[in-house]
Order: structure tokens, then C-alpha cells, then sequence
């Protein structure tokens, strides 16, 4: 059972020589980009996209013009909590442009739906979580700054926003909380009726009786608390929509910025009363960035697409960035003890853990599964833990919702865990490499104690690779050197495992998900050979046209210019589930694999009748088939082209080249890696410098390394970002502090260092071409070895995330302090 | 952004009549900070009146032992003087450090020091060089033109013409940058004249924009070395405090930042 094969590789940037391609069509021919055009798996193809992107011709949201269109401009709460006595209109509603100015009574009086959440979660005595209402305009009770009370429409968007200034909404001030701890306190003021003591579910998983015993056992127990600190988003094209009613038809078009069309389509029509599925249309165009605040139906939205009907012409509503650090979902925030038990060889034998998680404001679409199936089931980590119990509480405050931001729960998880292994080296005097290794789990598959059934992986070998890379054994010489030049050099290592291509569907459909996770595609063959790819997956980033072109030139031995990726339209793609969790890899190109069969076994019976040979004797190579063996062979265009007329098929054939395919998973996948990063902290100021940072993934098959490099660099930014910058602030009065690039820290270029990658293979045997997924690792894996090689570094184990130079700073000198005393 | 009108002037007399005519005029210098503070809806003057076209407002020169730079002068243009790098490394070195590239080469000396804010960086140079300022009616030393956070001595239809700058023996600036904004937390601007005069300016830590650290400049005027100011603290309770930083930190910082920038002086 063992994974299948292992290839060492270390990633070379930039270089394209020859290299074997291991072929789905079976060819094993060889390709490189100096002898030929042709671009498989594997080959590092400059993206195809790119040309659009890079010289300013894509088309976003925001570019998109519809004759006649409005403006939306939205009226927020400036309170966190408060009730709204009135709203008067009257003056904003005469002002020039103005169409109208729309409320929530309306919205609730034209039989609108509440959002909903899309993932049920019952508390460990049976009860299902206490979900408060959230209205898209809000008519009562604001739980948020920033939440929406209203809407005006004009002509122009100066004008609405005018307008929106002169709407006077009387709101009485309630008292607000906005920690998830703090919350569940008994002076805490309650923020929906439906959820007691702003308790919205008090969930656990695991064998508690079996961790007690385990603790009772232990030789040794680490004891931590942690903290992982609210992000927000931030993709660089803001939320936008148009939404276009046709009255004459009862049609409506939304053009959006979503990871995931059909999702949206489903949800408007299905829960908000929108329009039935056929008659609402969403197009998500070229979509800037998503990391997972892309996946929910926003208020904004569903309400451009009721406006426009009220309004009767076409409304457009752009974010700009202030409104995305109050509306966007927001990520992580948790705040956990955790306890691990170790006997006296060092080996782990049980964790207990228990979290309190801050949803927000209201329940977002994935929100309820993020710090609990996506968390909890990831606390294993690497390592044989044989009992683990963890028990989570989900909270309200008056914060913007908490949902799914790139890893969502399993960055949670692997901070927790991490932080632990390399604490509890630490207390017990092992080497945080070998304390790892003492506790891997080396045979597969392997059940956890937490759902999770581990199917490949070589925990040695990416964490060897990552060891000798970084040169680990030599790092004491460059702390010293480090000491001479007067600063604190650290190392730390995160060794993570995470789970993608969440599926199946039976399986999350058990766990409370209200969707399937399965994903869909359809191959086109035109008559003249080229061919299109429709597919539920949904790029904003991840370079879809160019990777999924690569299966196909793989199959058919064709250029990539001869195929198109269509995605992002319901009215094109049939359904699809949308991009997410590193799941278009493993999920999304399993689909087209599966209908790419159907077309090559449809275009073989064509060939071998027309070629009078048989079936079987036909292969693929360089876009012709032929008979093996001898000189006969037909172009794959004439292949098609005599599909297509129809003149001379196999008895009872139907025309036509076209194949669908549905792919529901049989298991989640498993990437994971170690990554050891290396600090110099400069003592005087406590500012941090990443001088070194190394990544050794294991995401089984890789379709475009230069792809997948850039994903690892993203990730990996996003986790330095998480880990030494970015910090959601909350001040008095539940107002957000860090609602600019003023004061919410990105990282930017000079904060990350050259990143040393490399990629260790082990296949997914759960799907036919063995991808595990590689969006997320960077940002899961990062954090712990970032706040790890810093503890080490100053010589204090009390730091939480974002390390700020001045927290840093005072951290260390209270450690000199001490040890001077 | 609110309407308004823009008016591109040709002179400085030109100049002060469109801001008379207008209702709510404002002098549009690079428009680093003025046009994103429009478009956010935080100000809406009725009138710009674009003063970077003016030719006497244009430019670097050295006039009697004074390095004197147009207030129209971008950042970039600043940074890359042969003039003012050999004469004043530590006035180069800022003026490469303010904003981002595209903040260099349209924001301009004049502009930055009529908004004043307090963690921008040329308010230290002004200070620590003890420049003079020229404007359309009269001539400023750095510090009485300096008020206090966004107030300076300017009136509403003064235009600054030009800053000159006596140059130094040596001088030098280090800059600790808030890791968001990368604005100033703390940046320490030191100068040293022919005459053995020292000024230590510091921008971005206190709470009434720049100022000068006497007990500083008392010890390096002895002893110009990192070591002589590495003692010497300033008093918290005039420092900013902000999420990114409190006061005491900020205070930990110009002492520090003060010791990188007598060490850059060499």
C-alpha cells in the first residue's frame, strides 16, 4: 500500500530542457520546449493567460459596461452593534440621479431569503447550531460596522454615493464584544436572540475517555495556548457586480467575482428567491484573486440582482477596499489550549485540545465547517497519535463573518500542532527534527483518530530533503556568525500535512454539507480537430487555461493554441462546484481526465474503422492516430472532421465528438512537506528578517512546476504575511483600526526572502493522474516554522502571531532581563 | 472623489489669483497625498490649482554655498542629484526612501512640507539641516515654518517656492518604516556643519511632527560617534501611539534609528 513512486526532484526556476513526461495517454514520449511545441504534463508552459492579463486586455467585472446600468451605493452601519430606530430616505431619494434608495423592510417585504449557511453542524448533545438570522439589508439590529441598511441606485456612481451620505439612519447604540472569549462571559451583550450566550455550536470530536487515560499515562505533557490571529483576504481585484433584469423575459444576468458560479446560481435561486435556476444566468469573468473570500454569496450582490429588478435596468456595484476589509470574510481568529501527551520514549500518546472560534457577526456559507471538519480532522498532523479530542465552540461577536481564507481550518490546525512538536522537543531535549521523526507515521493508509484516512506519503523523505537543503546540521556556525555581527539568528521547522479535494460527496454530505463535492467536464471536438474544454472549476489566478491545455496536448499530442478552456458561466458549463481547497487539480482535471477517455475511445473505434484495423492496434502520438506496426495513420482533424459528417462511422454511432464526465472523489488527498525557515532578529528594534526559507512539498503529480512553484511563493507570502504583519484590529466600540493599507500590514517583496522549493512525489492513488493539490500548503505550513525559528531565536516561547518588531522586542528583553536577574 | 475644477498654473502670480478665485481652492503640488484624500471623500476643495508647471518652482542648484531645490522638484529627481548626493548623502539617501517609485516621481519637496505630515521624512532634512524655506511672500527657517501635525506657517495663498539646504559636513538619515503605510515610526535625520554644529531632527515618533533632540546633539557636538546617543533617550510621553507601535517603543526607536543614521555618517 505504500505510495506508488517517489521521484526526487529539485526544482530548477526558469529551466526547460528536455524531460520526461510520464503520459495518461501512455506515449511516454519525450517533449521539451527547444524540440517541441507541445506541452504536457510536466512541462514548465509559460501561461497561456498571461498575454491577457499582463498587457491590460482581461476582462473583470468592473470593466463590463451594460447599456442604461446604475450605480449601487451602500449605506453601513458605523456601530458594531446597534438597533436602527429609523431610516429616512427623503432627502437622499430626491437628489440628482437618484433612482432609488432601497431598505431592508423592502428586501424582506419582496420575500427575499436570509443568507444562509451551507454546512450544518450538531453540538456534541445532539442540538444543531443556533444560527441567528442575516438579512442582505438589515432592517432591525446592525451586528457589525460596516453591515449594509441600505441601497441607492442612480445614475451615476458619484451621485449614489452622495445620495447614500444623505440617507439619516437613527440608530441607539448597543453594547458590543468583539472577542470570541470575552463573548462567552457573562456580562457579554447578546447579539441574536436564537444563539444563548452567544454560543453557536459547542462541537467536539475524538475519544475523550481514551485521551483522558492517555494523560493519566503520560511521562511527559506540553501545555500551550494559542492563538491564531484574524486575517483578512485582500485579492487584488476587489468584490464586484453587474446584475442585468430583462422584464420582458423575467431573466436575469450577474456578472461576479466568484470562485464559483454555479454555487451562486444555486444559492440565489434556491434559498433567496432570486429567480429560478433557468432564468438567472452568472458569469464570473476574469476574477483577480479569490483565497477563498470569492466563495460565498454576499449581500452586495444578491442585492444589485433584486435592485435591478425594482429598478428595471442594470446596476453595478464595485467594492472599493475599505468596504473589503469590512464585508469580506475574514479568516482564522481562534484561540485554543492544547495539551500533548508523550510516554517516556518520547512518543506521543494523546492531544487534547480545545478551541474557541470567532464567527463574526453572522454564519457565512462555509463558516460552520472551517473550525470543525476542516480544523479538528487535521490536529494529527504527521505524526501516530493514537488518541486525540478536540472540542471547539463557535462564537458570535460583532465582527465582519469569519469564513474559509487560503487552507481554512487546516492552517489552524497545523499551527496548533506544530507549535507544540516543537515546543515539547524543546522541553524534553530532542532535536525538533528527531522528536518528528520519532512520531511520523510511516505506513499508509493510515486512520486517524480524527476521521482522516492518510492514503500516501513519504514524511521522511520531505522532511531529509528539507534538513539538507537548509543545511540544518550547520546552523549553530551560523548563529555564532550571526551573534558577531550583533544579531539573534532562530531556525524552525513545520513539518504539515493538509487535506484537499475535499470529497466525496456521501462522505461531507454525513458531515453536515449542504452540496455535493464532486466536479464536472466536457471535451468538445469541433470538426477541425481543435478542441474545448468546459469545466466547473473556476480560475482567478491558478492558471487553469494553461495547466488543463497541458492534459489535453498530453493525451492527443496537439498544440496547446488549439485548445480553450471555457469556465466561469452557467450558461456554458452545465454545473460545476467552483475552485476551492486545492481542489481543481485532484477534483476538477480528474473530470476531464475521465471525459477525455470517453473522446479517446470514441475517436479510436472512428480511426480503426476508417483504417480498417482494430481497436485495439490504435494508438496516439504527436495528434495522429495510427495503426501499430504499420504506416497507416489519420490526423486527429480528420478523425474529428469524420465525426462530425457523419459519412462513414461504426454501425450505429452516433455523430459527434463530445464527452461529459462527473468526478466524485473516493478520499480527500494528502499533501504534505516540511518547511524550515531561519531568522535573524535585529535586537534592538525586534524586527525580523526571513534569511532563509525552505519548502519541501510533497503534491503528488505536478502538471506545470513553474505553476506550481508560483502557488508555493504565494502561499508561503501569505503565511509570512499571517505570521509577522497582518493583524485585524478591533478598538473601542467594535470599530476596525486596520481598515486601509495605511495600517493593515501586506507583505510586500522586501518582507519575504528567495525561497528554497523543492518537490518530492508520491502519488494520490485516489485519482487517476495522482495530484494531491498545491494552493494552499504555502500558506498551512508556513506560520508555525516562521514563529518557531523566531522563539528560538530570542530564547522565549511566548509569542503569538503577527510577531511584531515591538512585541518581538520587548519579548527578548524581558528574557535578558530575566537572566540577568 | 467630489467634483472640482483644475487650473494649471504658469506662474506663482498666476498661481495666487486662481486660488483667490476660487470658493474652496487648494494648491495641487505631486498630489500624493491630496488626490487619495479626495478620492477616499475626505476633502473636497472646489478648485486645484496644479503649481508643478511653474518654472521658477523647478529644479536643484547650488547658490552661494546653499543647495536650493524647486518646490515642484519629484522625489526621484532629488534622489538621483549628482549635486545633492555629493553635498548632502543624507538629504539623497531620504528623498530614495519616501513612498514607493511611483510616489518619488510625482510627489514634490513643496508639497510634502506644506502638508507636514508628521511621519514624512523631508520635515527631519528641513530640521536637521536647518534649511530655509522661501515661499510667495517671505523666507522661514525649517523650524518656525514646521507647526505642529499637518500645520505649518503658511498661509492660504502661500505658495512654497523653493528650500534651501547649507551644506553639511555630513549628514545622513535612517529611517525605521511602519511596516504597513512605510511611512516613518521613527526616522532620525543628523547633520554636522563645517562649524561643528550638530542638529539630530526626528520625523514620525513625536506627537507634534519633527523635533529636535538638544541632549542628542549636545553629545555628538562632542563626540561623533554611534556610541554617544546610544545612552540617550527621549521622554515617551511625547512620542505617537498607534497599533502599530506604542510610545515607549517609538522612543526606543530614535534612539536607535539616531545611532544607524551617526554610523551611516561616517
Amino acid at each position: 500500500m505504500r505510495a506508488v513512486r517517489q521521484v526526487l526532484r529539485q526544482t530548477e526556476t526558469g529551466k526547460t530542457g528536455l524531460r520526461r513526461i510520464s503520459g495518461t495517454g501512455g506515449t511516454g514520449a519525450f517533449f521539451g520546449r527547444e524540440t517541441m511545441a507541445v506541452e504536457g504534463i510536466g512541462a514548465r508552459a509559460l501561461r497561456k493567460e498571461d498575454k491577457r492579463f499582463i498587457t491590460g486586455k482581461g476582462r473583470y467585472t468592473d470593466d463590463i459596461v451594460a447599456p442604461g446600468m446604475g450605480y449601487a451605493a451602500f449605506v453601513r452601519s458605523p456601530h458594531a452593534h446597534a438597533r436602527i430606530r429609523s431610516i429616512d430616505s427623503g432627502a437622499a431619494s430626491v437628489m440628482p440621479g437618484v433612482d432609488a434608495v432601497l431598505t431592508g423592510d423592502q428586501l424582506v417585504g419582496d420575500g427575499v431569503g436570509n443568507i444562509i449557511c451551507g454546512w450544518m453542524i450538531h453540538s456534541k448533545d445532539g442540538s444543531p447550531m443556533k444560527m441567528g438570522g442575516w438579512r442582505a439589508l438589515e432592517p432591525e439590529v446592525v451586528r457589525h460596522v460596516g453591515q449594509a441598511v441600505a441601497v441607492v441606485i442612480a445614475d451615476t456612481l458619484a451621485q449614489a454615493r452622495d445620495a447614500a451620505d444623505a440617507v439619516v439612519v437613527d440608530y441607539e447604540e448597543l453594547p458590543s464584544v468583539t472577542n470570541a472569549v470575552a463573548a462567552l462571559g457573562p456580562d457579554a451583550p447578546q447579539i441574536h436572540p436564537e444563539a444563548e450566550g452567544n454560543l453557536i455550536f459547542d462541537w467536539e470530536i475524538g475519544d475523550e475517555a481514551a485521551v483522558n487515560a492517555a494523560f493519566e499515562n503520560a511521562a511527559h505533557v506540553t501545555r500551550m495556548n494559542i492563538q491564531n490571529n484574524r486575517v483578512v483576504p485582500n485579492p487584488m481585484e476587489p468584490r464586484a457586480a453587474l446584475a442585468d433584469y430583462n422584464s420582458a423575459e423575467e431573466h436575469f444576468t450577474l456578472y461576479t467575482t466568484s470562485q464559483n458560479p454555479h454555487v451562486a446560481r444555486l444559492v440565489l435561486s434556491a434559498f433567496y428567491n432570486i429567480a429560478p435556476e433557468h432564468k438567472l444566468r452568472v458569469i464570473a469573468p476574469d476574477v483577480g484573486g479569490g483565497f477563498g473570500a470569492k466563495i460565498y454569496i454576499y449581500p452586495e450582490e444578491m442585492v444589485c440582482l433584486w435592485a435591478s429588478k425594482r429598478v428595471n435596468r442594470p446596476v453595478k456595484w464595485a467594492c472599493d477596499r475599505t468596504e473589503a476589509f469590512l464585508t469580506d470574510a475574514h479568516g482564522r481568529d481562534h484561540e485554543s489550549e492544547a495539551e500533548l501527551a508523550l510516554d517516556s520514549d518520547n512518543k506521543i500518546i494523546g492531544l487534547r485540545v480545545k478551541t474557541v472560534a470567532n464567527l463574526g457577526a453572522y454564519m457565512s456559507l462555509f463558516s460552520s465547517s472551517v473550525p470543525t471538519y476542516l480544523y479538528a480532522t487535521l490536529l494529527s498532523g504527521q505524526y501516530n497519535i493514537p488518541a486525540i479530542h478536540a472540542n471547539v465552540k463557535a462564537v458570535y461577536t460583532n465582527t465582519t463573518p469569519v469564513d474559509a481564507y487560503r487552507g481554512a481550518g487546516r492552517p489552524e490546525a497545523t499551527y496548533l500542532i506544530e507549535r507544540m512538536m516543537e515546543t515539547a522537543a524543546r522541553e524534553v531535549g530532542l532535536s525538533p527534527a528527531e522528536f518528528r521523526r520519532r512520531n511520523f507515521v510511516r505506513s499508509f493508509p493510515h486512520q486517524t483518530p480524527v476521521i482522516m484516512c492518510y492514503d500516501a506519503g513519504d514524511y521522511d523523505a520531505t522532511l531529509d530533503a528539507a534538513l539538507s537543503a537548509a543545511d540544518y546540521d550547520g546552523f549553530a556556525a551560523r548563529k555564532a556568525e550571526a551573534a558577531s555581527r550583533g544579531k539573534l539568528r532562530g531556525i524552525g521547522l513545520s513539518c504539515y500535512i493538509e487535506a484537499c479535494g475535499i470529497a466525496p460527496s456521501a462522505a461531507v454530505g454525513s458531515l453536515g454539507a449542504g452540496v455535493g463535492l464532486w466536479e464536472s467536464a466536457e471535451v468538445r471536438v469541433n470538426p477541425v480537430g481543435t478542441i474545448e474544454i468546459l469545466t466547473g472549476s473556476h480560475s482567478h489566478g491558478q492558471g487553469h487555461e494553461t495547466t488543463f491545455s497541458q492534459l489535453i496536448c498530453e493525451r492527443f499530442g496537439i498544440d496547446s493554441d488549439s485548445v480553450a478552456i471555457v469556465h466561469g458561466d452557467t450558461d456554458k458549463v452545465q454545473f460545476g462546484m467552483g475552485t476551492y481547497g486545492s481542489r481543481s487539480g485532484a477534483v476538477g482535471m480528474s473530470a476531464i481526465v475521465k471525459a477525455l477517455d470517453k473522446v479517446e475511445a470514441k475517436a479510436k473505434k472512428i480511426a480503426a474503422h476508417l483504417m480498417e484495423a482494430s481497436e485495439g492496434d490504435i494508438q496516439i502520438e504527436g495528434g495522429e492516430l495510427k495503426v501499430a506496426g504499420t504506416d497507416k495513420k489519420l490526423s486527429f482533424t480528420e478523425v474529428a472532421l469524420a465525426a462530425y459528417t457523419a459519412h462513414n462511422l461504426p454501425e450505429g454511432m452516433e455523430p459527434g465528438l463530445k464527452e461529459g464526465a462527473f468526478y466524485d472523489p473516493t478520499n480527500f488527498t494528502f499533501p504534505a512537506g516540511t518547511y524550515v525557515c531561519e531568522v535573524e532578529i535585529d535586537p534592538e528594534t525586534g524586527k525580523t528578517e526571513i534569511v532563509n526559507f525552505v519548502a519541501a512539498d510533497d503534491f503528488g503529480k505536478i502538471i506545470n512546476p513553474m505553476i506550481v512553484e508560483g502557488q508555493v511563493h504565494g502561499g508561503l507570502t501569505q503565511g509570512i504575511g499571517q505570521a509577522l504583519l497582518e493583524s485585524v484590529t478591533y478598538g473601542e466600540n467594535g470599530q476596525l483600526l486596520t481598515a486601509t493599507y495605511m495600517d493593515y500590514a501586506m507583505p510586500r517583496a522586501d518582507d519575504v526572502p528567495s525561497f528554497n522549493l523543492s518537490t518530492h512525489e508520491t502519488l494520490c492513488p485516489g485519482n487517476p493522474l495522482g495530484i494531491k493539490g498545491c494552493g494552499e500548503a504555502g500558506a498551512i505550513g508556513s506560520p508555525p516554522a516562521i514563529i518557531n525559528a523566531i522563539t528560538d531565536a530570542i530564547g522565549n516561547n511566548d509569542l503569538s502571531m503577527p510577531a511584531k518588531p515591538e512585541k518581538v522586542w520587548a519579548l527578548y528583553n524581558s528574557t535578558m532581563k530575566q537572566a540577568a536577574e | 472623489m467630489y467634483e472640482t475644477t483644475y487650473h494649471r498654473a504658469g506662474s506663482v502670480a498666476d498661481a495666487v489669483r486662481m486660488i483667490a478665485d476660487a470658493e474652496d481652492g487648494k494648491f495641487l503640488g505631486g498630489g500624493q497625498t491630496l488626490l487619495p484624500t479626495m478620492k477616499q471623500r475626505l476633502a473636497a476643495p472646489s478648485d486645484l490649482v496644479d503649481v508643478t508647471k511653474i518654472p521658477e518652482m523647478k529644479g536643484i542648484r547650488e547658490e552661494g554655498g546653499q543647495i536650493v531645490i524647486g518646490a515642484a522638484t519629484p522625489h526621484a529627481e532629488v534622489a538621483a542629484s549628482d549635486l545633492v548626493k555629493s553635498r548632502l548623502p543624507g538629504l539623497a539617501t531620504l528623498a530614495g526612501g519616501i513612498g514607493d517609485p511611483a510616489v518619488r516621481h510625482m510627489g514634490t519637496i513643496g508639497g510634502s512640507i506644506a502638508n507636514n505630515d508628521p511621519a514624512a521624512d523631508y520635515p527631519a532634512a528641513l530640521v536637521g539641516l536647518g534649511a530655509t524655506v522661501t515661499t510667495s511672500k517671505r523666507t522661514f527657517s525649517a523650524e518656525d515654518f514646521f507647526i505642529g501635525m499637518f500645520d505649518t506657517a503658511l498661509d492660504d495663498d502661500e505658495i512654497v517656492i523653493s528650500v534651501s539646504f547649507p551644506a553639511a559636513e555630513k549628514s545622513a538619515y535612517a529611517k525605521y518604516p511602519n511596516p504597513a503605510s512605510r511611512y516613518a515610526m521613527a526616522g532620525v535625520f543628523v547633520a554636522r556643519h563645517s562649524d561643528g554644529s550638530v542638529r539630530v531632527a526626528v520625523t514620525g515618533a513625536g506627537h507634534y511632527g519633527v523635533f529636535r533632540v538638544d541632549g542628542m546633539e549636545e553629545a555628538l557636538a562632542s563626540n561623533w560617534s554611534p556610541d554617544a546617543v546610544a545612552g540617550i533617550h527621549v521622554d515617551s510621553g511625547g512620542m505617537l501611539h498607534d497599533v502599530h507601535g506604542s510610545a515607549h517603543y517609538r522612543a526606543n526607536l530614535v534612539t536607535v534609528m539616531a545611532k544607524r543614521a551617526v554610523a551611516a555618517a561616517g
